[in-house]
């Protein structure tokens, strides 16, 4: 409707004046929009620019055209480098088992919570489940090493008190049990949060089918496996093509935080990696170098998710 | 198929599924609240006393001298007041950029619609990266200023998604009728938009704000050594790190002193309430909102 009242009044105009006089009286519309995309792409998109970095032996305080040319001789450099792999190998660790748990335990939290009768009790739970969605990671990191912690950390003193150790673990100082204290962080922070989405789905599945599946004696087990289950495939599917996408950009704060010198091996992943041996260092090309093959990687990730999911359940997000 | 069967055996496995549901609900519940709540405790807990152990959810000698102690430091005085001018500056700022954006991108008739929001959306899957983006903040010179809080951030093309499905599920006869009265496109944001877009401009605002106040990667990165621009979880980060590990680099002289008073798991938890408490306080208002929002975003994204 919108678009044929101004194609009406234009009809009579060459192709050009067209562009010009809708142009006109976008005005308002440019005005309010451009300056933003100016924004966009000085923050988003310079940045990619930056990737000239990579390639070049970069020297602040030398215009691009002066600095010198080298090819690949960064990326060589990272591929040589042991940590390199280590870091590599604790990305992809840690997103895995991060989408993974991130992905299941929502699920199950939002069938399970779903599934409670009694209102006040479903809506106090909910409010609950989200509060440490809110709080930051610097405040989390606190709360679970406090804790996790050796002198009075609610876990070693429960896992002590039910004897099922004998003396208390040393849980941030141990490479070992790294990677699934940050899942477990993240889980313990995000899920009441991300369950928000599927509890939306599930509320949008007809309560007639529940009926049908009750006369038709299905226990509960059975509707939350035929009916609750297959509600949300789609909310899913969509949600996991774009958690695939995000799967090595997971960053550095969460292992910044939890992590320390003791477990470096277990928590550097590849953006810790570039922050500590590129811009700690002042070695920025090669840190660039790191960014540049994390970003590439992670955008291949999400393209190869949605083909697949295309091509397997038809659903995609392009 | 087989419905006899199954209703017999039905109030057996329902009873256990409901055993089930209810011990995972509550267990869920617990692991949630009592992180919080001993915190809270051991804040309000004689630091000394503390050191004994054994403080679960109510502190056993109350008192507010951790309270007193942390807000004799400079740093978090400073901290506090920068955190609360970012807040409301980057909120305010990000809500009146997404909302315009999100307008134009409603207007089916703008010719602009498509490459804006091609444009946006592909910042949400490709990033310059830590580095690149560290030196385009430090070539703007804008190391050392407080608008590096507020600036680079600006436009969230999550948040403009939003905003946006939001508008299209407004009727464009409100839109027609107030251009038929003579309002330009301006006006009709103005008017007509915002007005209408209350919940989902509240849902922004709460994102905006909590990721404002909980931020601490700028500070650290661009304005470390800035003390009249530290914001308050720079600080409290600074804290934990100088406690948890023994070897650090970062624990400024005031901190040292402080921590010689009371002890700094006290001092800690303290920060870890005062950090906390704002968000607590807005949380429960904008509650119904940001369901909504959420659900909305994910939806259109």
């Amino acid at each position: 409707m919108k678009a044929v009242t101004v194609t009406q009044t234009n009809r009579k105009l060459p192709q050009r004046g067209r562009f010009w006089s809708t142009a006109i009286r976008n005005r308002y519309l440019y005005m309010m929009s451009l300056p933003f995309v100016v924004w966009v792409f000085v923050f988003s998109y310079l940045p990619l620019w930056g990737w000239t970095m990579a390639f070049q032996k970069y020297k602040p305080g030398k215009s691009f055209f002066e600095q010198k040319w080298v090819g690949f001789d960064y990326f060589k450099q990272l591929f040589q480098d042991d940590m390199f792999y280590q870091a590599l190998r604790n990305t992809l660790a840690m997103s895995g088992m991060g989408l993974i748990a991130g992905f299941t335990v929502p699920i199950i939290f939002a069938i399970l919570l779903n599934e409670v009768r009694v209102q006040t009790l479903k809506r106090f739970v909910q409010t609950i489940s989200y509060l440490p969605h809110f709080v930051s990671w610097v405040v989390a990191a606190g709360i679970i090493s406090k804790m996790l912690s050796t002198d009075n950390g609610i876990v070693n003193d429960l896992l002590m008190g039910f004897h099922i150790i004998k003396e208390p673990i040393q849980f941030m100082g141990e490479g070992k049990l790294f990677w699934g204290i940050v899942t477990a962080s993240d889980v313990w922070k995000e899920t009441g949060w991300n369950a928000i989405i599927f509890l939306a789905a599930i509320a949008g599945i007809g309560p007639e089918l529940y009926e049908a599946a009750k006369v038709d004696g299905a226990s509960r087990w059975r509707q939350v496996w035929h009916i609750t289950l297959p509600g949300i495939r789609t909310t899913i599917i969509i949600l996991l093509i774009i958690s695939i996408g995000h799967l090595i950009s997971i960053g550095w704060e969460k292992q910044f935080l939890l992590g320390n010198n003791l477990v470096r091996d277990y928590s550097q992943t590849l953006d810790l990696y570039s922050l500590n041996y590129g811009l700690g260092m002042g070695r920025y090309s090669f840190g660039t170098a790191i960014n540049m093959f994390n970003s590439l990687i992670s955008v291949l990730l999400l393209f190869t998710a949605n083909g697949i999911f295309k091509k397997i359940t038809k659903e995609s997000i392009f | 198929m087989g419905t006899k069967k199954l209703t017999r055996g039905a109030p057996w496995s329902d009873r256990l599924f409901d055993v089930i549901v209810y011990t995972v609900i509550i267990f869920a519940t617990l692991i949630t609240l009592y992180p919080f709540l001993n915190v809270l405790a051991i804040s309000l807990n004689d630091s000394i006393d503390s050191v004994r152990g054994g403080i679960t959810i109510y502190p056993r000698q109350f008192t507010l001298k951790n309270y007193e102690t942390i807000f004799a430091f400079s740093g978090l005085v400073t901290g506090l007041k920068i955190s609360i001018l970012r807040t409301i500056i980057g909120t305010l700022l990000g809500l009146m950029s997404a909302s315009m954006l999100a307008y134009t991108l409603s207007r089916v008739d703008f010719q602009g619609r498509k490459f804006v929001s091609t444009f946006l959306a592909l910042t949400m899957y490709v990033s310059g990266g830590l580095i690149p983006f560290y030196i385009l903040i430090r070539d703007l010179n804008m190391m050392g200023t407080f608008a590096v809080y507020v600036l680079p951030g600006l436009v969230s093309a999550f948040n403009v998604f939003v905003i946006r499905s939001f508008i299209d599920g407004i009727p464009y006869a409100l839109q027609e009728s107030a251009k038929l009265d003579g309002a330009n496109d301006l006006t009709i944001y103005w008017r007509v938009i915002l007005p209408l877009t209350k919940p989902a401009l509240a849902t922004i605002a709460l994102f905006l704000a909590v990721g404002q106040w909980n931020s601490w990667i700028d500070t650290y990165l661009y304005n470390g050594s800035q003390e009249h621009l530290t914001t308050l979880q720079f600080e409290l980060m600074k804290v934990i790190q100088s406690t948890t590990t023994n070897v650090d680099s970062f624990r400024g002289k005031n901190m040292t002193a402080v921590m010689a008073q009371v002890s700094p798991e006290s001092v800690k938890m303290a920060i870890t309430i005062v950090v906390t408490v704002p968000i607590l306080i807005v949380y429960p208002f904008l509650q119904g909102y940001f369901v909504k929002g959420m659900t909305l975003g994910a939806v259109k994204s």
